[in-house]
């Protein structure tokens, strides 16, 4: 009884000692004099296997940083590990980068089933969970998870930007959508919803799917007979393929707008048929290596250099690696603003304080803005259509920035 | 009107696939009395083998016959290699083994093609069948292969003294035995036969949903319903239970209001209950007697 209660007593004495302490010690972990360290979770293997690429390039894209004198003469220690798109091996592998290895941050961990997992222990044990490689909208959320931020549009954003493109150009529309019924579709849908305002009676029908169909041809047999003369496609690569092929096989021929996950030419186009793929439109945030009218661009010209010099094996002609390159600018970035405070409070406090950076592979005219009460640092987009061959942009760029 | 119409003839189309599975359900049924978890991968393992074959350049009319041959040559193989030394192991040994070979199997088409969808050329060519019509001509050709491999199926079993040896094998393998039938060659025989149905049901399908390792997931579920709805033991029964399954689904997909949509599949699944809690040995099966 004597010990329990002297205990209490010496909880209570700390807990005092904490509160009344001279302000709130800052808490830095994971950086010397000389390094930095960094935690990256990847599927390097499994049926996501292909997005490994990104930690792949994010890892030479900082032996580049390291090559040229570090951040403020600190070498990137960059530690990556392989979680296979699997949640438990998520937590596994976050809880040995911050436990074990000691990390600063981890890093565009990639996936949102893998980030969810992970969520609620980074923030209660304090550590950044920066820029994470998922489109999902909560990750956006500084009042409850001060410590969580995305970092490419999330998608109601990106949905907002083809209510606002319909409602300025279709007043008339009717629009049928299809979509995944899970979080992914609905955080879609809801942005859309919320975009078209007063005028979601434009909507005629919505028809989800379950990722175990074996087909939508039923879904689009529907759609058609409701008369939709637009069509929002809000499906992952296989699903929109089948879509797109099966509208057209069925004469059915409305405009279509594609979410920007399933928007690759060579994976999902190709396969669903070039000539039915025509006139489809999505919006777009970074330049495609592939693309000839950025050939000369000063940006994709410094990335090929990259290419040749630190990543050999890597695919030039993939959005990932581009992707990757452009992530891990942007952590740089933050790292050169925090200067010689590597705390891991004034890290999120300098992600929170990027404005209008200009950051490399970015469409032109696409900046990154945060700030403390704004966790979506892009938030504009251009829209493109497709030419049966390539993707041409029109309009300008839309921004639909928070702050 | 219009929709309900075009929604049957649209489950139809996708009942063919679920045919053609339910159909490589029965054989492999008729064989071991056994599900084989691994019968949709081993499919996809063909397909992907067909798919390679035409990426090398090699005309259709060769690939065909040369991945049915080929898928025949590795479901035997599998038996012997596999099955044969477990043969009197307790049931739970081939379930456990049926597992294995299913992640083997995915994983290594994942390793060798990876996961992106590839895009499986048809035999019978691109586009509707005619103007305006729901049935793509793929999908017209798809259906008219299943009958064309049902008919063979039942005749298979019907006349021909293999047939008739296969059943005998698997109903009663003691029996069979005594009257001089090779009964584990029977037994590779079937896995053989299955595995090249597999094929032909993995290259009529791909062309509709695409080719990748996870294509046959769902698809193997659907046409087992359809196998068990029909009945396990005829050909004929799998191949209905399957048009049914693909058109129950659509018409509750589309005219049960709220849940409709997302329920699709439960609800087609609610309806094989029923059936066989009424009929247990299914639509068309045979009520199986065994003495104890």
């Amino acid at each position: 009884m004597l010990t329990r209660r002297t205990s209490l007593i010496a909880a209570a004495a700390t807990a005092l000692a904490f509160a009344a302490g001279p302000g709130s010690a800052e808490t830095v972990v994971g950086v010397t004099d000389t390094s930095i360290k960094i935690g990256n979770i990847m599927p390097y293997s499994g049926p996501a296997s292909a997005y490994g690429q990104i930690g792949g390039t994010i890892e030479k894209y900082f032996e580049m940083v390291n090559a040229n004198g570090g951040v403020n003469g600190r070498m990137i220690e960059f530690i990556t590990y392989d979680d296979a798109y699997s949640p438990p091996k998520t937590v596994e592998q976050a809880r040995k980068l911050v436990e074990s290895d000691e990390v600063a941050l981890i890093f565009q961990p990639l996936g949102t089933p893998p980030n969810s997992a992970i969520h609620k222990y980074m923030n209660a044990k304090k550590v950044p969970q920066l820029f994470v490689a998922t489109g999902a909208t909560k990750w956006g959320d500084p009042e409850n998870y001060p410590w969580t931020m995305g970092w490419q549009p999330n998608y109601q954003t990106e949905a907002k930007i083809y209510a606002r493109y319909i409602l300025d150009n279709m007043p008339n529309a009717k629009i049928g959508i299809l979509y995944q019924n899970d979080d992914y579709g609905k955080d879609y849908l809801k942005g859309f919803r919320d975009g078209l305002g007063d005028k979601t009676s434009m909507i005629v029908a919505e028809m989800p799917y379950e990722v175990a169909d074996p087909t939508v041809d039923s879904q689009i047999i529907s759609l058609k007979a409701s008369g939709a003369d637009v069509f929002f496609n809000i499906t992952t690569p296989k699903f929109a393929a089948q879509a797109i092929k099966k509208a057209h096989e069925i004469g059915w021929t409305p405009t279509q707008f594609l979410n920007n996950v399933s928007s690759s030419v060579g994976s999902v186009l190709t396969p669903a048929g070039l000539e039915a793929s025509t006139g489809i439109i999505t919006a777009g945030y970074q330049m495609d290596p592939t693309d000839p009218q950025f050939a000369d661009h000063p940006e994709m010209v410094a990335w090929r250099k990259f290419m040749d010099e630190f990543h050999k094996d890597g695919d030039k002609t993939s959005n990932f690696t581009a992707y990757g390159y452009a992530a891990a600018a942007t952590l740089e970035q933050v790292l050169k603003q925090a200067g010689d405070n590597l705390s891991r409070e004034n890290i999120m406090k300098e992600a929170a304080n990027l404005r209008q950076v200009r950051i490399p592979l970015l469409l032109p005219g696409v900046t990154i803005s945060t700030s403390p009460t704004d966790f979506y640092p892009i938030e504009s987009m251009r829209l493109q259509r497709f030419n049966g061959t390539t993707y041409e942009f029109f309009g300008d760029v839309i921004a639909a920035e928070s702050s | 009107m219009d929709l309900f119409l075009q929604q049957i003839v649209s489950g139809f189309a996708t009942g063919g696939i679920y045919a053609c599975m339910a159909l490589s359900v029965v054989m492999i049924y008729q064989a071991i009395h056994h599900l084989n978890f691994a019968q949709g991968e081993m499919a996809t393992f063909s397909t992907f083998i067909a798919w390679q074959l035409l990426a090398w350049g090699l005309p259709y009319f060769a690939v065909i016959p040369l991945a049915i041959g080929l898928s025949f040559i590795g479901g035997f193989v599998v038996e012997r290699v596999v099955f044969k030394p477990i043969e009197n192991a307790p049931v739970l040994s081939h379930i456990v083994i049926f597992i294995a070979l299913f992640a083997i199997f995915n994983s290594a088409m994942g390793f060798i093609w990876d996961f992106s969808i590839k895009p499986v050329p048809s035999a019978f060519g691109e586009g509707p069948l005619y103007e305006g019509s729901l049935l793509s001509k793929h999908q017209t050709g798809m259906i008219a292969v299943t009958m064309l491999v049902l008919v063979l199926l039942w005749a298979f079993f019907r006349f021909t003294r293999v047939g008739l040896a296969m059943r005998a094998a698997a109903a009663n393998p003691q029996s069979a035995r005594l009257v001089g039938i090779r009964v584990s060659f029977m037994t590779a025989l079937g896995w053989g036969m299955a595995s090249a149905i597999g094929a032909v049901a993995g290259i009529l399908i791909a062309p509709v949903v695409f080719l990748e390792p996870n294509m046959m997931l769902s698809i193997l579920l659907y046409g087992f319903a359809g196998a068990v709805l029909g009945g396990l033991t005829s050909p004929l029964g799998a191949v209905i239970g399957g048009f049914i399954v693909g058109i129950v689904e659509n018409l509750a997909g589309t005219y049960i209001p709220v849940v409709g949509g997302e329920l699709k599949l439960p609800i087609a699944l609610f309806l094989i209950v029923v059936v066989l809690v009424v009929k247990p040995e299914g639509l068309l099966g045979r009520r199986v007697v065994q003495r104890v």
